[in-house]
């Protein structure tokens, strides 16, 4: 213990982070699933001028580094004249990049729904929108949910790195409090559990969430914990042959 | 804002120290994967056989490397694994994160490959009656390994764009290069677009071999 600062007085100013990774989450969770959307629908068009930009955005964000777009948000955008505030940018470039890995979980999706109702919706005359919110997605959705789920506890992980562009959340707290204090083990133990407890209670937010929507569309709901079966038999373990 | 320009003469000067860092980022990830595949792969095995004790520890400290995040688990390796008496030179430090944090990820991976043997391969191993040894180092593995390759490729793509995460641990690396010249020239431009250009180049290409090694591997396959 360095000076008259104890662990127990920073725990509060650690603790405050909680609901900054949770504000984070949530706010990039809600640009990448438009993000997923418009580049899944853009890919699939018959229109060249949609599905190149469209393809364009995917690989430059999945092909390079997240922190490096980041910074380059923080640092770069700025000699263009566009200033954005930490957090807009640290929001823009965790949506961005997960929509792009997201929009091929879209299009997976929307390709699972079978041509009939896209054609049964064309020919009763509904609108494009209503078609594709009221018929398409609906039927969508069940298969989108499972990766949905891991979708959430990565951009959970993933919004540790907006502490390196000044946002103060859990990591940034963590290492700003280990540093002032010698207590690093303890600051980073804390940590870390708090991340791991965040991440499990969302996994078990979407199980719900996945047993809710399949349970309305009618199919098997899955357990909510449990042991797969597994292929492997117990000899080749070292049971009884 | 008008002060922006491409200077192609300072975008030259800095490649030999950005190519410095590169060649960090391309060691740290191949040393990074290694230690992943081989660690993941003992996880597996050990969640697998199923030791009293033993496996569910293995299965806890799995989902809490899968479900933290890794600049996290840098930070604890690089200030806390010192505290006790594992000091490591930075370098190291970060490989070793990179692999624990990943090795969760490959023991997934194999684990689905394993999986995905065919129950026959089991049965003929049975009636062979081949050592267990030899059901798993000579049949088994080599098929499930060779099954889940391109996704074990897909994560050496993802460990190389992540090793930028060594910068705030102290290693000079490609990332870490790039904003320290930024921050000496107080020009973030050139630094920061042509690191970035470099990761995409490098993923790109190699995502891209990976997807038409799959497609043709399916191919033959049938």
């Amino acid at each position: 213990m360095s000076g008259s600062n104890t662990l127990w007085d920073f725990l509060p100013f650690l603790l405050m982070g909680i609901p900054v990774t949770i504000e984070v989450t949530v706010l990039a969770m809600a640009v990448t699933l438009p993000v997923a959307v418009i580049l899944a629908l853009g890919r699939g068009s018959r229109l060249a001028v949609l599905r190149w930009p469209a393809g364009f955005v995917i690989e430059l964000f999945r092909g390079s580094s997240s922190l490096v777009q980041l910074f380059w948000a923080f640092y770069v955008l700025p000699f263009f004249g566009i200033n954005l505030p930490a957090l807009v940018a640290g929001v823009l470039v965790l949506g961005l990049n997960e929509g792009s890995y997201f929009s091929e979980v879209v299009r997976a999706g929307l390709n699972a729904v079978p041509a009939g109702q896209r054609e049964a919706a064309l020919t009763l005359g509904f609108s494009p929108g209503y078609r594709f919110f009221r018929i398409i997605l609906p039927q969508a959705l069940p298969v989108m949910i499972p990766p949905f789920g891991n979708a959430l506890v990565t951009m959970l992980k993933f919004t540790s790195l907006v502490s390196l562009v000044t946002i103060q959340d859990l990591s940034f707290r963590a290492d700003l409090v280990a540093t002032s204090l010698s207590q690093s083990a303890s600051v980073f133990g804390i940590i870390i559990v708090i991340y791991y407890a965040l991440a499990l209670l969302l996994g078990f937010g979407a199980k719900l969430l996945e047993r809710g929507v399949n349970r309305r569309a009618g199919r098997a709901t899955p357990a909510l914990a449990g042991d797969p079966h597994s292929s492997v038999p117990a000899w080749a373990l070292g049971g009884e042959r | 804002m008008s002060s922006f320009h491409w200077d192609w003469a300072f975008a030259w000067s800095i490649v030999p120290a950005l190519l410095t860092g590169a060649k960090i980022t391309v060691f740290a990830t191949l040393l990074g994967s290694l230690l992943s595949f081989v660690l993941g792969l003992i996880w597996t095995l050990l969640r697998l056989k199923r030791i009293t004790a033993i496996t569910p520890a293995v299965e806890v400290f799995v989902s809490f490397v899968r479900g933290t995040p890794l600049l996290v688990q840098l930070y604890f390796v690089f200030y806390v694994f010192p505290k006790w008496g594992l000091s490591m030179p930075a370098l190291v430090t970060g490989i070793v994160g990179l692999g624990i944090y990943y090795s969760a990820t490959a023991s997934e991976i194999y684990r689905a490959g394993i999986e995905e043997v065919a129950a026959g391969q089991w049965e003929a191993a049975l009636v062979l009656g081949l050592p267990i040894r030899r059901v798993w180092l000579g049949i088994v593995l080599p098929q499930a390994i060779k099954t889940v390759l391109p996704v074990l490729g897909n994560q050496v793509v993802a460990m190389f764009k992540e090793t930028s995460l060594l910068s705030t641990i102290t290693v000079i690396e490609l990332l870490a290069e790039a904003t320290s010249i930024g921050s000496i020239e107080f020009r973030y431009v050139e630094p920061l677009t042509m690191a970035g250009f470099f990761y995409f180049i490098i993923s790109y290409t190699a995502a891209r071999g990976i997807r038409r090694l799959e497609t043709e591997h399916h191919v033959v396959h049938g």
